[in-house]
């Protein structure tokens, strides 16, 4: 207990020193009110520090061995080769490639094609250098916001900024890597997603390391939908297991925009992906489809919020994890319907395989509703392989072992199902039917 | 013999469900095991093919010789057995044509064939599909899922068709089934009939046993076969139901009973 405090303090000073330091160079220095906004949220970090792990909100997360690890931020990128971020290229996908190296946009690894007009696709850094005032109301300490995220708006170094005009569409995805190098002890960065009346968008994360040091990342996203626009987003984690990666996104939705997210983790040692959607507007629609396939001593966090604030919103959400080893797995849903948001459609699920007697998996579905017409539903389960499906496959001559992972392979398809992009979908197949299936095995399983 | 059923008891989560079962089968035979409802008629069928759940607490089971109960379910099915479910299992994400394929060249290998072919597999399938009268298009939907109960029982005479069993294990196959269903079904089973090939089939009714008739019926009833016969047992079953049959076996185990 009181060893805490100080280690808190030990961390703040040292931050507080690395921005001292650093502020003069990060990006939109000398705009007085993007420093006001980053002295704001360094003081908000100074005060509350990490959250604790007694916080309702991060008690499936190892935050003390995150904090422990996550350092002052590197002050450039490393070195990455080009062959790691080709490695990461999606066999059939054109896309506009942005790639993030600890923390910094890395142009040489880069490649945007040509562009609709009234598309922005690039660094927010750049962004902020050409018209910073474009950017000023989406970069904001929200209230109430925790130390990860107060950290994160006081260092931001770069992130992608995607601003789409009205009715513009990009038919192209935006593929964004994020990779790390091993240089340097956490990366902050910030991604600007605003997409005006009707645009529409599809934009990769993928989250890799070229290393295998210790790094931890803290990302913060915001998505803002105009009326009737539509993004998909996708998150593929495949790092290796000394990554601890958190991400926080916030979106925002107008009447009739569709929001949908695709949340894959593979790898990382710890992943906490929170999504808070809000539906502002009439008939917007979000679907979050979350899958976690993770063992050893991995862990994940899904955190999702999703706020219907007006009438007839929709939201759809299955998220479903697979854990093996010691893992855990950690799946929090709040679904709020405000006052006023009659009509609301909600659904939500969490369904957890254990693989594992000392995986462990925690199901958290959480419905307010202060509204009295409305259909919401949710269910989650925790539960281990169906013993009949098992003795059916076995008793059409499949051994144990097979027919194990056709279960658990099918299992994890059904959220891959969904994705719209089949590139990535078809990737992400065949990673999990080579952790899963010999290669003759695996033929004809997708 | 090919199948040799000696004394066989088997209790379900500490309940005796089968209390001593005799029975045996050779090559090229046809038995029918009827019985009224919770009679043990699926325990049988299940234990054959290797469920768990079922603790065998006495006598044995030798298929050709061997015994058949130290073997686990995807060895008896490699060496020829083939339970049709009463209750055929949904397996969402997994398609009939992998499991189809997965099944046979699991049990080729075993036999020491080389693998099948994509052409090979599917010209199997194909033919064995118009056997069924089933459409293509359902190779390519997930096991069961979805399907009509007709369709289930359909899907596993299919699969019986293609993996060619040495023993094949019918339960209720016929139950819920139309008339043209059943004859299609029980065609599906004929083809397969041959010197070397057995069959159990599970039924209700004399219905079935006018398509695929059969060389033995027996009559379980409590864990026990109390009768046996010819095919004229079913047909005086179908006229006269179970009761006067478990009346004279009442009797029977009575009388036994006083005379020990
Ligand atoms: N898994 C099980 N758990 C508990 N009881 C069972 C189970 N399977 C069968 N039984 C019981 O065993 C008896 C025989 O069932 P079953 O073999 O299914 O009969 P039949 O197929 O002849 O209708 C019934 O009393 C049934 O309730
Ligand atoms: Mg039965």
């Amino acid at each position: 207990m009181s060893a805490q405090p100080q280690t808190r303090a030990g961390a703040g000073e040292a931050f507080a020193a690395a921005f001292r330091e650093r502020r003069g160079g990060l990006p939109g220095a000398g705009l007085a009110w993007l420093e006001g906004l980053r002295e704001q949220a360094l003081e908000r970090f100074l005060a509350v520090g990490f959250p604790s792990p007694r916080d309702e909100d991060w008690r499936y997360t190892d935050v003390r061995v995150l904090a422990r690890r996550l350092g002052v931020p590197s002050a450039g990128p490393g070195p990455v080769a080009e062959e790691a971020v080709r490695a990461l290229a999606f066999e059939g996908l054109e896309a506009h490639r942005i790639v993030f190296v600890d923390g910094f946009l890395a142009p040489a690894l880069c490649a945007v094609g040509p562009l609709p007009e009234g598309a922005a696709v690039g660094g927010l850094a750049e962004a902020l250098a050409r018209d910073p005032e474009a950017l000023a109301p989406w970069l904001r300490l929200p209230e109430g916001a925790d130390g990860l995220m107060a950290l994160n708006l006081a260092f931001m170094t770069d992130g992608l900024h995607l601003r789409l005009d009205d009715g513009v569409v990009l038919d192209r995805p935006v593929h964004v890597i994020h990779l790390r190098s091993g240089a340097g002890a956490s990366a902050h960065l910030r991604h600007v997603l605003v997409l005006g009346r009707g645009a529409r968008a599809t934009v990769i994360e993928s989250v890799a390391a070229v290393s295998e040091a210790e790094a931890v990342d803290n990302q913060g996203t915001t998505v803002v939908l105009g009326e009737g626009a539509a993004l998909d987003h996708y998150h593929v984690r495949e790092a290796g297991p000394r990554l601890y990666h958190v991400g926080a996104a916030g979106v925002r939705q107008e009447a009739g925009s569709r929001y949908v997210s695709h949340d894959v983790t593979l790898g990382g040692r710890l992943t906490r992906s929170g999504i808070h959607v809000e539906l502002a507007g009439e008939g917007a629609e979000c679907v979050l489809n979350g899958l976690y396939v993770v063992g050893g001593r991995q862990q994940v966090d899904c955190h999702t919020r999703i706020e219907h604030r007006s009438a007839g919103a929709v939201s759809r959400e299955l998220y479903k994890g697979v854990l093996d080893g010691r893992a855990r797995g950690a799946f929090t849903g709040r679904v709020v319907v405000h006052p006023g948001a009659q009509r609301t459609d909600a659904e939500q699920a969490n369904h957890n395989l254990l693989l594992s007697e000392d995986a462990e998996a925690d199901s958290r579905p959480q419905l307010e509703i202060y509204a009295d017409d409305v259909k919401c539903s949710h269910g989650s389960t925790v539960g281990e392989l169906d013993e009949t499906a098992l003795f059916y496959l076995r008793s059409r001559a499949l051994d144990e072992a097979l027919a194990r992972s056709l279960l658990i392979y099918a299992f994890a398809s059904d959220v891959l199902e969904r994705m719209a992009l089949e590139p990535v979908r078809r990737q992400l197949e065949r990673r999990l039917t080579e952790r899963l299936l010999r290669p003759e095995e695996a033929e004809g399983v997708i | 013999m090919l199948l040799e059923i000696r004394n066989l008891h088997v209790s379900v989560e500490g309940k005796p469900i089968l209390r001593g079962i005799d029975l045996a089968v050779a090559a090229g035979e046809v038995h029918a095991i009827m019985g009224p409802n919770g009679s043990g008629k699926s325990t049988l069928a299940n234990v054959l093919a290797g469920r768990e759940g079922y603790e065998v607490t006495g006598g044995e089971v030798l298929y050709r010789g061997r015994n058949l109960l130290e073997m686990p379910p995807e060895e008896r099915a490699r060496e020829g057995i083939f339970l049709a479910f009463q209750y055929p299992v949904e397996v969402p994400g997994v398609s009939n044509i992998y499991l189809l394929k997965a099944a046979v060249n699991a049990v080729r290998k075993h036999r020491g064939l080389p693998e099948l072919d994509a052409m090979d597999f599917l010209k199997l399938v194909r033919e064995k599909l118009r056997l069924v009268q089933m459409d293509e298009q359902f190779l390519y939907r997930s096991v069961n899922e979805g399907f009509s109960g007709g369709e289930k029982k359909r899907n596993e005479v299919l699969q019986m068709a293609v993996l060619e069993p040495t023993l094949g294990i019918l339960d209720e196959t016929d139950s819920g089934l139309d008339i043209d269903a059943l004859r299609i079904v029980s065609e599906g089973v004929n083809s397969l009939r041959s010197p070397e090939r057995a069959f159990l089939v599970v039924t209700h009714y004399q219905r079935l046993l006018n398509y695929i008739v059969p060389d033995r019926v027996h009559v379980l009833a409590g864990g026990r076969i109390i009768r046996s016969g010819d095919r004229t047992l079913a047909l005086e079953l179908e006229e006269r139901g179970y009761g006067w049959l478990l009346d004279e076996a009442a009797r029977g185990q009575a009388a036994g009973q006083a005379a020990s």
